[in-house]
């Protein structure tokens, strides 16, 4: 459903976004309280909510890689609140703002940002992605994660094409204490996987991760392998690959879009870990392809260490999509 | 969910254009909108489309627009124009220091395609050069990064210095110069670590190391996907390290690449290759009205707007639209339209060049049946003045007249008229259609319409 039926329906007040609606009122933690009170700290330097301020909020999304169609969504969206409950100054549009942000990504949909390990036996889970995004690196992070959660871990190094990746997981995995399934370079990896996933099954792990080369979508045959990767997970191991994990990099444009699209299409991904937020980008498409394509970002990475990786938290993000931009405006020509 | 093209945007406002015949300066700033998001879809940083589309409205407004073929084409050949000038001329060389060694450097951020382009970049300097490289190793951070070095090099037989991981970058540097002037290495092409370009402590890393000996290439290393911070990465490197090229990687992908344009505005310094895969011959040199047509997700529409531009006679193609929209369309006209097309070379490849073409199934392998055409064209030749222009009046003896004059059968015939009526009948749907979507752009075959008539 488009963000801005879903919007219509819950101002006219509909069940299904009634519930929504009382989640947020419910929801309302700390991160949230803190989240509202940088709003009001942003929005009290307008006194009135004119179409320079609605410019200004839509730049910044836009350079924040949100994407002209959900800016526009989520423009419009406010521009009718603020109309409907005729709010002339600023004066409680923080609430409005900081509410349609989050909407714009949650939009009612069920948090599942926590990754599906299962209770018993092996969960599987399988990376993918285009070139360089940082796969191999957030595997070695969510290994490290889950070990320290106290599962044990076991990764596959199926990327056996690009120089140096097997012995680039090897070092994650030795840094992290957990063992690496590995054949040589240019063998085939989903034969790499059928070994992994039955040393896994003789040890005992909790957890098989599993690393893929990367490549663009729009290569047809190397997709195709990936579905062959994914089959033979499917077959060896029931309900597997629980996760299928696309990393995506912050600092990707709107690309970013077609590549979950895709990625989706072949491997039916569960949820994105976002890579590379601790630099400038903010990789704003992925509101976008949570609004359209319903996969949640579950993780996001913010550095090149170990304990880089932290669980998604969509108040934090949204608020830095646009906050940071907005104190970096300060002083310029940003307020007349 | 591939994101319409310049083209397809400047449908509405095109179609609007052509009905009222006077391009108003509002019409323009409803263009320049259009373009304003394709650019931004198409990732080119904000700030740089403010500024680009600000330029081009104005050699817009002033363009003699309704002399030419159309005014929406003639406003997407400006913005192509602009562009394509914009990106800079094409540049594939290499400075080299007249005091060997070359000293190139690879720069950028974590995962660009640094280590990977590093090889690419040896092998064409070995090839086309005829010199006689040397790897660094200065990437000590990323896990076997120093191993990924070392098999692109066993894999081009070149060779690598490094000294593992616990010597500083700067100190491997000033060594490995050491080294290629022991072994007469002409080049030396140094890999060092993906780091952001806020990350103060790394970005003075690559100012020590050219403090040993300015590198006479710095080559920012760029993932052609980037979004709208690349004006921010090429800005900070810039600054900092002073950099001389910029190479775009991973352009085999489907990506728009409007980071090209972002950071040849910010950085100035101009594009000189394009990574086009991960294997290592895959680095070719820089087409700036390759780039240009790709940001605007084009295709090759532009060749064949100029084809249509140097061939079609631009009031000959006004006074046929007329007719289109008066029913006056005659089979006169009908031939004229056909030689039209025909100046522009064999329709296969037309076809070809229409954007969205290659998604049509069947149409890649489309044959336009040539023979067919000079059937045509004979039929028509053996018609009266007046059966041309009434063809309702070409009865059953008629026909058989046509058909002995032009050497075809009265079936030929028959499906002719046939085909003139449909198309007239299509015509008059297609100009109602118009005037109804106006201000919509949902055209099926963008272009098509104002090609062809
Ligand atoms: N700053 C930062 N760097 C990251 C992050 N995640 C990964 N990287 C870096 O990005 C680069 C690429 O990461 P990899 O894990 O090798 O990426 P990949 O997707 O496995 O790459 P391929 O296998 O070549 O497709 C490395 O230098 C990583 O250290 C992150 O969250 N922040
Ligand atoms: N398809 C494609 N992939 C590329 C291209 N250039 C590099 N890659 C891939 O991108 C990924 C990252 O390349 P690297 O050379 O490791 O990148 P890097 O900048 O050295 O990465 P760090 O050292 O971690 O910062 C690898 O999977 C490469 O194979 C290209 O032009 N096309
Ligand atoms: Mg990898
Ligand atoms: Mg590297």
């Amino acid at each position: 459903m488009s963000f801005l039926k879903k919007m219509k329906e819950k101002l006219t007040g509909t069940s299904e976004s009634e519930t929504v609606s009382k989640k947020f009122k419910d929801g309302l933690s700390k991160t949230r309280t803190q989240f509202t009170s940088k709003v009001n700290d942003l929005v009290a330097k307008y006194r009135k909510v004119d179409e320079d301020f609605f410019e200004e909020l839509e730049d910044l999304l836009l350079q924040a890689d949100v994407g002209v169609e959900t800016v526009m969504e989520l423009m419009d969206s406010l521009r009718f609140e603020v109309q409907r409950k005729n709010m002339k100054d600023t004066a409680g549009i923080q609430s409005v703002i900081s509410e349609k942000l989050v909407e714009i990504y949650e939009t009612g949909e069920e948090e599942l940002n926590e990754l599906l390990i299962q209770d018993n036996g092996l969960t599987v889970i399988l990376f993918v992605g285009v070139n360089g995004v940082g796969k191999t690196t957030s595997i070695g992070k969510l290994a490290h994660r889950l070990k320290q959660q106290g599962k044990t871990v076991m990764l596959a190094a199926g990327d056996t094409f690009r120089a140096g990746a097997i012995e680039q997981l090897q070092v994650w995995g030795d840094r992290v204490g957990v063992e690496v399934i590995k054949q040589s370079e240019g063998s085939d990896p989903a034969a790499v996987m059928y070994d992994a996933v039955r040393s896994a099954k003789s040890r005992g792990v909790n957890v098989l991760i599993c690393d893929t080369a990367g490549r663009l979508q729009n290569k047809v045959n190397l997709m195709k392998e990936l579905q062959k990767i994914h089959k033979v997970l499917e077959r060896e191991v029931p309900g597997a690959p629980h996760e299928v994990l696309l990393a995506l990099d912050a600092t990707t444009g709107q690309n970013a879009m077609i590549q979950a699209q895709a990625f989706k299409e072949a491997t039916n991904v569960t949820g994105i870990v976002l890579t590379k937020l601790d630099g400038t980008a903010k990789g704003g498409i992925v509101l976008a392809i949570r609004n359209k394509l319903h996969i949640p970002v579950k993780f996001v990475g913010l550095g090149e260490q170990m304990d880089d990786l932290q669980p998604f938290d969509t108040e934090k993000y949204v608020y830095g999509l646009f906050a940071e931009g907005l104190e970096q405006e300060e002083g310029n020509d940003f307020k007349n | 969910m591939a994101f319409e093209g310049l083209a397809e945007r400047l449908q509405g406002t095109i179609q609007r254009i052509k009905g009222k015949g006077k391009v108003s300066e509002a019409d323009v700033k409803e263009m320049m909108k259009e373009v304003r998001f394709a650019l931004i879809e198409a990732d080119v940083n904000l700030k740089v489309v403010k500024e680009f589309v600000k330029k081009v409205s104005e050699r817009a407004v002033g363009v003699d627009v309704m002399k030419s073929l159309t005014p929406g084409q003639q406003v997407i050949k400006i913005v192509k124009d602009e562009l394509t000038q914009l990106m800079g001329g094409e540049q594939s060389s290499i400075q080299f220091a007249s005091k060997p060694p070359t000293i190139i450097m690879m720069v950028g951020l974590q995962g660009a395609g640094k280590t990977t382009t590093t090889g690419k970049l040896a092998n064409i300097i070995r090839k086309k050069y005829n010199r006689n490289p040397l790897l660094v190793a200065a990437d000590i951070y990323r896990p076997a990064a120093i191993q990924q070095l070392e098999t692109i090099g066993k894999q081009l037989s070149l060779p690598v210095f490094s000294m593992g991981i616990d010597v500083s970058p700067v100190e491997i540097v000033r060594q490995a110069l050491e080294k290629a002037k022991e072994d007469h290495n002409d080049v030396i092409i140094i890999d060092t670590a993906g780091r952001l370009h806020i990350d103060e402590k790394l970005m003075q890393e690559l100012k020590d190391i050219t403090s040993i000996k300015q590198p006479d290439e710095v080559f920012l290393v760029v993932d052609a996907m980037t979004g709208q911070d690349a004006v921010n990465v090429a800005q900070s490197f810039n600054e900092t390290v002073g950099i001389t090229g910029v190479i775009l990687t991973k352009l085999d992908g489907d990506t728009r690449g409007g980071a090209a344009l972002s950071i040849r505005s910010v950085a100035g310094k101009p594009i000189k290759f394009v990574g086009m895969g991960e294997k290592m011959d895959a680095l070719e040199s820089f087409h700036p009205e390759r780039m240009a047509s790709r940001i605007l997700g084009m295709g090759d529409m532009l060749s064949l707007i100029e084809k249509a531009q140097e061939n079609v006679d631009v009031e000959k193609a006004k006074e046929l639209e007329e007719k289109f929209r008066t029913q006056s369309f005659t089979f006169d006209d009908f031939i004229e339209q056909m030689n039209q097309v025909k100046k522009m070379g064999p329709l296969e490849d037309i076809i070809k060049m229409l954007p969205g073409a290659g998604k049509i199934k069947g149409l890649e392998n489309a044959k336009v049946d040539e023979k067919q055409m000079v059937r045509v064209e004979a039929i028509i030749y053996a018609m009266t003045p007046h059966e041309k222009t009434t063809p309702s009046i070409i009865n059953s003896s008629r026909k058989k007249r046509i058909a002995k004059g032009s050497g075809t059968s009265i079936q030929d015939i028959n499906r002719l008229l046939k085909q003139f009526e449909d198309m007239k009948k299509m015509m008059k749907q297609m100009s109602s259609n118009m005037q109804q979507q106006k201000g919509k752009k949902k055209m099926k075959m963008p272009g098509l319409d104002s090609l062809f008539k």
